[in-house]
């Protein structure tokens, strides 16, 4: 076992790199749940904003291009779920199960011709002098431009929903869609806007898997990181910053257990293996006693005539 | 009546010549562990199968499943393609060997191939490739290039093929060079390209400036592409388009000249179930090009080894080597036995850590 072999300042690094995208698509799921919308679609328009950015990517050769993709590829599939849950007003877990595996089989078909290409790269920010700064230099601004916009959108959205008009329509319409509607606000059009914006999120957080974090396209490699982000937001209780703590909890742990493993510590693999799970949602359950609940309209299906 | 007796003819003429086209047509069945566009294992296994439509036409079908879950869900497969007709089924992974031996026993007239298990029956062949020797030509590459004296090796399920390649490679890049440490990451996946990439990163950050991979895609290739002053080797598939660094060389399983020939026994009623190990010699395993990254004299040891290994001079398990725990494994001259190697499960001598259980 030989610990020092593990670097803490690339390891901090790597974790944040780990944990964006999950926070994307956390951050935006988490929008969509506050304007009462339960959207169990998060990993099917991960994948698809993964394959849509990759292979803008790799067509333009501009990954900013690729980026922007992927975010009107996620929306674009979330209006599928628009049309089920909010015009068709079909059961909202049915249809997000639904875009899930619509997803993924719709992306493998459009990554057919994808597969063992190498992206452009997106470069990494340089400030001189900021970036050299040992310790705080890799850590801060040593990373891609789409890592610090998962952050300020973390900011964002806090700051929307605290203290802005639009934030406390959006909780609105959440928390009680028929008051809502009583007092002349459009539900139907806010929550479309809100599951909008909640695709473009997830599309990003899989576009960063396939452009940033490995960088490559194959089928299904988002591997399970939308569920972890759906579970995320609840374990979070509907709050922005908790959800980047368990997101960057999540993301380091996992990156801890490889280190651990190639350092040579002594626990068995399969144990490490399970702790990114394990200790994500023991935290986040401690740290959710205080009866912060869900929005009380969430899931529930609203029709104007009823 | 006469209407009726020519339609009749027609039809019975039509069976027939069904009949005598299905029997023409051997039809070959695939059953992948990964996508074909891998670019590593499944890639080859199904340039292997390429191979075959290109060497006899018309005269074979070939068919494939890809993405097959290890375990249960692979009976189900494979129980499709014998039904569909199959005449000889290839599972390619480890994980499929006892659906293999399960269903191989409800299509006794059905031909399975299972590839580098060790489970056989009458109509179950196994066969695989001694990539050990080409972990040897690897370690000895590693051994020399590594500045770190780090190596970073990602394992994926501690089975004995993987096992087998960590030692090889282990011993001989500490042959060149006794400062050489290996650490060892279990990812305990064939393809996963975010969690190798996480692996090769990891690794690195770790100090490691080779990284071997036992997994099947590119993404550790991509990872140290990133990192620079990194190199890798191609697993299983040439990887060239990461050449020439990271990438300086690779391991490459043919199996082409394998399938050609057993789809041919099948086509001749001679096949039998036997167990087929070839390694370097017999081409089943290929050395990619050594890239310029190499220095000359390097790359003439690495050639020198493939040599000797190729027309069985050297074995790659060639005493003394002790076991992790200091016990003796095999003596001054004496070489490993195939029956050891197949269920090999310990670390040789400096190795570190365990393989998990």
């Amino acid at each position: 076992m030989d610990l020092s072999a593990i670097n803490p300042v690339l390891l901090i690094a790597s974790l944040m790199v780990a944990a964006t995208p999950i926070l994307l698509a956390a951050i935006g799921e988490l929008v969509v749940e506050k304007a009462g919308v339960l959207n169990l679609g998060v990993e099917g328009m991960m994948i698809v904003g993964a394959i849509s950015g990759f292979a803008i990517t790799v067509e333009s050769g501009s990954p900013w291009l690729g980026f922007l993709a992927s975010a009107i590829g996620g929306a674009l599939l979330s209006l599928l779920f628009v049309l089920l849950t909010q015009v068709a007003l079909a059961n909202q877990v049915a249809s997000g199960l639904a875009l899930t595996l619509f997803g993924l089989g719709f992306s493998s078909l459009m990554g057919q011709s994808y597969v063992g290409i190498k992206p452009p790269q997106m470069g990494k920010l340089d400030i001189p002098f900021l970036t050299d700064l040992p310790f705080i230099g890799p850590i801060l601004f040593g990373h891609d431009p789409i890592l610090y916009l998962g952050i300020a959108l973390t900011a964002a959205v806090w700051a929307l929903l605290k203290y802005t008009r639009v934030g406390l329509v959006l909780r609105a319409v959440g928390e009680n869609h028929d008051a809502a509607h009583a007092l002349g606000y459009k539900v139907v059009r806010i929550r479309i806007m809100a599951i909008m914006f909640g695709g473009a999120c997830a599309g990003l957080g899989g576009a960063y898997i396939s452009l940033i974090r490995v960088p490559q396209w194959t089928e299904g490699m988002t591997a399970g990181v939308g569920w972890i982000a759906l579970a995320l937001v609840v374990f979070a209780s509907w709050k922005p910053w908790r959800a980047l703590l368990g997101a960057y909890l999540f993301g380091g742990v996992t990156v801890v257990q490889l280190n651990l493993q190639a350092a040579g510590v002594a626990i068995p693999v399969e144990y490490l293996a399970m702790s990114p799970y394990l200790i994500t949602i023991i935290v986040l359950v401690f740290l959710s006693r205080d009866k912060s609940g869900a929005p009380a309209s969430l899931g529930r299906i609203f029709h104007a005539t009823h | 009546m006469k209407l009726t007796s020519l339609l009749a003819t027609a039809a019975l003429g039509l069976g027939l010549a069904t009949a005598a086209v299905a029997q023409d047509k051997t039809k070959v069945g695939f059953v992948y562990v990964g996508p074909v566009g891998d670019g590593g294992w499944t890639y080859e296994h199904d340039q292997g199968r390429k191979a075959v439509v290109a060497e006899f036409g018309d005269k074979v079908e070939t068919v494939y499943v890809e993405n097959v879950a290890e375990g249960p869900d692979s009976e189900r497969v494979m129980t499709q393609m014998a039904l569909d007709g199959a005449d000889l089924i290839f599972t390619t992974s480890f994980g499929y060997m006892d659906p293999t031996i399960n269903v191989a026993k409800k299509f006794p007239n059905v031909k399975f191939e299972h590839a580098t298990g060790y489970k056989r029956s009458d109509n179950v062949s196994t066969y695989s490739a001694r990539f050990y020797e080409g972990r040897a030509v690897q370690g000895t590459i590693a051994g020399h290039m590594t500045k770190s004296n780090i190596v970073g090796y990602i394992g994926s399920f501690p089975i004995p093929e993987v096992v087998r390649g960590i030692n090889s490679a282990f011993i001989h890049a500490r042959k060149v060079n006794p400062d050489v440490q290996f650490k060892i990451v279990w990812a305990f996946t064939w393809f996963d390209p975010a969690k190798e990439a996480d692996a090769a990163k990891v690794l690195i950050e770790q100090g490691a400036d080779v990284i071997l991979q036992h997994t099947d895609s590119t993404a550790p290739q991509a990872a140290a592409q990133t990192a620079g002053n990194v190199i890798t080797f191609g697993q299983a598939s040439d990887m060239s388009e990461y050449g020439p660094m990271p990438r300086v060389s690779s391991i490459i399983d043919d199996w082409a000249p394998y399938y050609i020939e057993r789809t041919q026994a099948v086509m001749d009623g001679t096949w039998e179930s036997k167990d087929t190990w070839d390694g370097i010699g017999a081409g089943m395993v290929g050395i990619g090009e050594i890239s310029d990254a190499v220095p000359a004299d390097v790359k003439e040891a690495a050639l020198a080894i493939k040599a000797s290994l190729a027309d069985g001079s050297y074995h790659a398990f060639t005493g003394p080597i002790k076991k992790q725990d200091g016990s003796d494994w095999l003596a001054e001259g004496e070489t490993a036995d195939d029956g050891t190697l197949a269920g090999m499960n310990f670390y040789v001598e400096g190795l570190e850590g365990d393989i998990p259980q």
